[in-house]
């Protein structure tokens, strides 16, 4: 039922959720230590980069896999695939607020204000919206086939437009932005990110993200139980009535 | 002669301005040389773990019902 075919070390089962932990572990300490470029406005606040540029990052590849469980389910109508889909979605919500409202966060205390009508912010706002009535759309359906496929359908749009507001709009040179890399501002690459940054910045990114697989596996996982427990039930329900009957 | 004095006094005067700029900016400088920085690398530090530890133990209750599951389907 719950595939586990043959049993496996615990290193070989764990090991990435382990390195997950470790590598956010590492960013906590290293980013609040080490040494981060001096400059005006940011000050220190410029360690959130480790901190709050990560939940997008993480918060795009999180959206990507429930992309992909989506595609799977609508080639394979396996409900596993639906489950996952849904858990991914919801993570990924979660860490795009969470990124919305450090945002605000650090606007309050650099910008001045606790939003700024920046195309980044508003787009990323939108974005978690979209994803808001992936949510609902798919919880305001009974029929567990026909739900399952509308919400893969609406995933499918929903990634696209997000990628459409995070990416590419804020990105448009008619746009201005106060964020690094956009609307005619200098980028990562150039001097916000150094050497001494990008050695804590990414294996935050991937701590991140492989800490986010795990919560939606564990949340898929309950749900799969629930789901299993539910067919059983129902099964039951119904050879019982057709002895009365 | 008289125009790379002047030349020379600017660009002086220029470094010295970037220098100062560079002085003005206040980091965090005396919490850390007090050692407080460490406190809230600790606490952080303790959160994180503390969710960590809860999710180990809820992965773990999830595999005892999915392997209890197991056995009763057989």
């Amino acid at each position: 039922m719950f595939q586990e075919t043959k049993p496996r070390s615990w290193i070989s089962k764990h090991w990435w959720k382990a390195s997950g932990a470790i590598l956010v572990m590492y960013s906590i300490v290293a980013g609040l230590l080490g040494d981060v470029p001096v400059l005006p406005i940011l000050h220190e606040s410029v360690r959130n980069l480790y901190f709050h540029v990560t939940m997008w990052f993480s918060m795009l590849a999180i959206f990507s896999f429930s992309l992909y469980y989506s595609i799977m389910y609508l080639t394979k109508s396996n409900i596993r695939d639906d489950i996952n889909a849904e858990k991914f979605a919801n993570t990924g919500i979660l860490l795009g607020s969470l990124g919305v409202i450090t945002g605000s966060l650090w606007a309050r205390f650099t910008w001045g204000a606790w939003w700024v009508n920046d195309p980044k912010l508003n787009g990323a706002a939108i974005s978690i919206l979209i994803y808001f009535a992936y949510v609902v759309l798919r919880n305001s359906m009974d029929e567990e086939q026909k739900r399952a496929k509308v919400a893969a359908v609406y995933n499918i749009f929903a990634f696209v437009l997000m990628l459409v507001f995070v990416m590419v709009y804020p990105r448009l040179n008619q746009v201005d932005s106060l964020h690094p890399g956009n609307g005619g501002n200098p980028g990562f690459s150039s001097y916000d990110l150094d050497k001494n940054m990008r050695i804590v910045f990414y294996p935050a990114v991937l701590g991140w993200i492989l800490i986010g697989i795990w919560i939606s596996r564990l949340s898929a996982r309950a749900e799969a139980i629930a789901y299993e427990q539910m067919t059983i039930f129902t099964k039951n329900k119904i050879d019982k009535n057709n002895e009365i009957l | 002669m008289k125009s790379y004095n002047c030349l020379l006094i600017l660009l002086f005067t220029l470094l010295q301005n970037v220098g100062m700029a560079q002085d003005t900016i206040d980091m965090a400088d005396t919490m850390r040389s007090n050692g407080k920085i460490y406190v809230v690398v600790g606490v952080i530090s303790i959160i994180f773990l503390g969710i960590i530890t809860y999710l180990i133990r809820l992965d773990s209750k999830i595999s005892r019902i999915e392997k209890k599951l197991n056995k009763t389907a057989e």
